[in-house]
């Protein structure tokens, strides 16, 4: 099977239900892609498939065929540079195991909304559990984030 | 350990690094992974076992306790960065390999628990780097022939008058000197990174996906393990078939092992379905008989019998008689599972003479053990790869290393090179729980409604009992951890009349430390019925809290201070009202507000949390706080939603959908605020979670009248499970 994953294209041989997790992490190596539950409850399997957010550990590999994954490994600058310094300026992860699909996450929002409300931020991230609960600087970094974005277009 | 085998072990360390490189080779992370601490060739200078200094002016500070998320990657460092006064940028730091050298100062194994780092480790790490910048100094005075006197210090160079040099040029001639004996240490106010605002070390990793959690270990002839693991605690594998698990494609090999039947496959995603095809048979055993209900109408039972005692004074009968008010409660609180965010997993590499092991761990002396009883192998064959933890809560803080123990079976009984991974199903169903607990109290009050009796007893497991630290924690039959920090407060150590009890049932449920450990239930219990003893002496909960705690001037002013900031007892809005805990915890003391809104037929909304903290020395003010942000999510968790029940000895909780974590938008806005001090630095990671159970409860009190006295306040429908 072909697949594109951070711009990159993949020949993988692996069952076609296997979750797309599981041939990014064990096939492809990336390993920035968290297992947290395999159960679409935590997104700490974040990733971002033709540009939407989607589960990974429990999308099947079919449903990537001939379309775009992007891991935390490739998310682009326009959207990883604000997030990244906003991450770092608030000192946000505690264990960091679910930080990278965090990011993953806020970076759809961000993607589509330049002004993100508390009320947004909630909408968009309570798919996401940190049991560290680190939400306040979550929250915190999005909004900054979204302030560094607009800073620098 | 004594100073004299200290001081030993850390000449052997010089030594032994120096000439071989054998510490600095043991830290590299497998190919295909990355190559963090994989050091070329500079000359290292390593005056003891935390610290190396390389020609290359590197600075690597080795770790003898594991990050998991509570900071100390960045706290423990900056001890030993303040005394060196090395450049704060150019600071790497690893998990040290499993060694007696890093064992803790005080639970003499290496081991990372009961929020001990910092206080543990706060003169040892700044002589670690005091230690080397007296050499550095001295080899710079020797070089210049000044006096060490007439040379400072600051970010990697030694300076005297105009002349500079950077501490790599120094190591080799620094290597050549004898260590002092002694060392003086920094006068506080001298300080210059403790205290300071310093970001975390491991921030950037984390972020971008590069930090390696033991999930993230990887080799090309790797074979990732799932067990189907026993059902119930207790039971045993009467029989398999292995043929449809090995028809699985990907699937290589089934293997029977202690804890049930394991199935190696090339990925997780084969490994799994194999498991699923697996077909065992288990005899299930005597605690198949265990269920949620009838371990509760026992445990009241327990309480009526009495238990042991505990503390025992005064003639309690009989002033609870004459006592004016009457206070007869008790409170139930569930078994808890930790749920760490990294599911648990275990990479082993066996071999005929040696035995590795990459994973996130609380206790490499145990693991190491563990892996030498299994393996035959001697502990110096046995090398711990601690990786970082995602997440722990006391999972991976377990008497007998039960995961390690497990994936060392394997390695064992498959010969291959294997990596266990438990589902969250696993992690949920095969957990060491938090047990579940009744405290019932009967207080009799005076005229004043202060108490003058105070009979209690707590029902519960015990959790060191056949643990490291049964011999201290449990006295005369009492596990001092079943009322942990109740007998400490100071008006029941002052009150004349009392009885302290416990009752322990010996369930064959498996429990263990879980984040706090006993004062995840005592501080509910305790906070909960002095919340209730003022209500019944008709005053302010603040109010009656500062008569109670009159002789404890550091919880004295976490409460006032809670009191002030949260803006207690100013008017709210409709709906709304507020709850307050204060306790001594892990040497910190912690007074919390909960603001909550408990609207009719709705749910309670808690919209701010006032945390005030005295951990002493806040080493790192920062990560105190994100502690306390931490805790009062984890504690809300609880408090709102966590149970594991049993039914026919099975845990009927399978993953977040029936074990629910707080989210975003249930996440209050936490307002931490440090009393500044100069103890020595108290626990911060565990000390505010057990408050923020009573401060939320009484913070629903004061709203709707009505007293929650069993946790969770919102149970999940179980079904048929
Ligand atoms: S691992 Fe995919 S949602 Fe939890
Ligand atoms: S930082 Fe630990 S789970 Fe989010």
């Amino acid at each position: 099977m072909q697949l594109t994953v951070n711009g990159k294209s993949y020949d993988v041989n692996v069952p076609s239900d296997m979750p797309i997790l599981w041939v990014i992490r064990d096939k492809l190596g990336l390993m920035g892609t968290k297992f947290g539950c395999g159960a679409a409850q935590c997104g700490a399997c974040t990733v971002h498939l033709d540009g939407q957010g989607i589960r990974s550990c429990v999308a099947p590999v079919s449903r990537a065929e001939g379309k775009e994954i992007v891991t935390i490994e490739g998310l682009n600058d326009t959207l990883s540079k604000p997030l990244m310094a906003a991450w770092t300026e608030i000192d946000v992860p505690q264990c960091g195991y679910c930080q990278t699909g965090q990011i993953m996450a806020a970076a759809v929002l961000l993607r589509d909304n330049n002004n993100p409300t508390d009320q947004d931020i909630d909408n968009a991230m309570s798919g996401n559990i940190c049991r560290c609960a680190t939400y306040q600087r979550i929250r915190k970094a999005i909004h900054l984030a979204a302030e560094l974005k607009k800073s620098s277009s | 350990m004594s100073n004299a085998q200290l001081i030993d072990r850390r000449k052997f360390i010089r030594s032994t690094a120096l000439a071989a490189g054998g510490l600095i080779i043991a830290f590299n992370v497998p190919a295909g992974i990355r190559t963090r601490g994989v050091v070329k060739e500079p000359v290292l200078f390593a005056p003891n076992a935390f610290l190396r200094i390389g020609s290359d002016n590197s600075v690597k500070i080795i770790l003898s306790h594991c990050e998991m998320g509570q900071g100390i990657w960045t706290s423990l460092s900056m001890l030993i960065a303040e005394e060196l006064d090395a450049d704060w940028k150019s600071l790497q730091v690893e998990h040290a390999p499993a060694d007696i050298a890093y064992y803790h100062t005080v639970y003499a194994t290496q081991r990372t628990g009961g929020s001990s780092s910092l206080n543990s480790e706060f003169d040892r790490y700044r002589k670690a780097g005091a230690t080397a910048r007296y050499l550095l100094v001295q080899a710079a005075a020797n070089r210049w022939k000044v006096a060490p006197d007439d040379c400072q210090t600051a970010n990697g160079y030694v300076v005297s008058g105009d002349k500079k040099i950077s501490y790599g040029e120094l190591v080799t001639d620094a290597m050549a000197l004898p260590a002092p004996a002694d060392i003086p240490l920094k006068d506080p106010k001298d300080w210059k990174i403790i205290g300071g605002k310093i970001k975390r070390l491991d921030t950037q990793e984390k972020i971008k996906g590069t930090a390696v959690f033991g999930m993230d270990i990887h080799f090309p002839d790797l074979l990732t393990v799932m067990v189907a693991r026993v059902p119930v605690n207790g039971a045993t594998v009467t029989g398999y078939d292995e043929a449809a698990a090995l028809a699985v494609p990907g699937v290589r090999q089934v293997v029977k092992i202690p804890t049930g039947v394991a199935v190696l496959a090339d990925d997780f995603w084969s490994a799994k379905k194999g498991r699923q095809a697996l077909k065992v048979q288990w005899d299930l055993g005597a605690a198949a008989n265990i269920s949620s209900d009838s371990l509760f109408t026992e445990m009241k039972a327990r309480a009526d019998k009495g238990g042991i005692v505990a503390t025992e004074e005064g003639n309690v009968a009989e002033l609870f008689k004459q006592s004016v008010t009457k206070v007869e409660v008790e409170y139930f609180q569930p078994f808890l599972a930790q749920s760490p965010m990294e599911p648990l997993n275990c990479t082993v590499k066996l071999s005929a003479d040696k035995c590795e092991i990459w994973t996130g761990t609380q206790t490499q002396t145990d693991d190491q053990h563990a892996a030498s009883e299994i393996t035959g192998l001697p502990i110096s064959q046995v090398f711990i790869h601690t990786c970082f933890l995602g997440g722990s809560f006391g999972r991976r803080n377990i008497t007998r290393s039960d995961f390690v123990r497990e994936a060392v079976e394997v390695a064992k009984a498959s010969g291959k090179l294997v990596k266990t991974v438990w589902t969250r199903e696993d992690d949920i169903q095969g957990g060491r729980y938090r047990p579940a607990f009744l405290h019932r109290f009967k207080v009799g009050l005076d005229a004043n409604g202060m108490p003058v009796s105070w009979d209690q007893i707590s029902v519960g497991q015990s959790v060191m009992t056949g643990g490291p630290f049964e011999k201290i924690a449990v006295v005369n039959g009492v596990d001092t951890f079943s009322i942990e920090g109740m007998q400490a407060v100071p008006f029941i150590k002052a009150l004349k009349n009392k009885k302290i009890a416990v009752n322990t049932p010996d369930w064959p449920i498996m429990i263990d430390n879980w984040r706090a450990v006993g004062m995840s239930h005592t501080i509910f219990a305790m906070e909960s019925l002095i919340d209730e003893m003022a209500y019944a002496a008709k005053k302010d909960p603040v109010a009656y809290r500062r008569l109670l705690y009159k002789d404890d001037a550091r919880l004295l002013k976490v409460l006032d201070l809670a009191a002030e900031k949260s803006s207690w007892g100013t008017p709210l809005p409709k709906d709304h009202g507020r709850g307050i805990a204060a306790f001594k915890a892990c040497g910190s003391y912690v007074a919390l507000v909960a603001e909550v809104s408990v609207p009719k037929n709705g749910m309670v909304k808690v919209h701010k949390v006032t945390c005030v903290v005295d951990c002493g020395t806040a080493i790192q003010p920062d990560g105190v706080v994100a502690q306390m942000e931490g805790s009062v999510g984890y504690g809300l968790s609880a408090a709102l939603y966590s149970e594991i029940t049993f039914k026919n000895g099975q845990v009927q909780q399978k993953n977040f959908y029936n074990y629910p974590i707080l989210r975003m938008n249930e996440m209050p806005e936490v307002n931490t605020y440090i009393v500044p001090g100069n103890e020595p630095p108290g626990g911060i990671g565990e000390a505010s979670v057990g408050q923020m159970m009573p401060a939320l409860t009484n913070a629903m009190f004061a709203v709707t009248g009505k007293r929650i006295r069993n946790l969770p306040i919102y149970k999940m429908k179980m079904g048929n499970a």
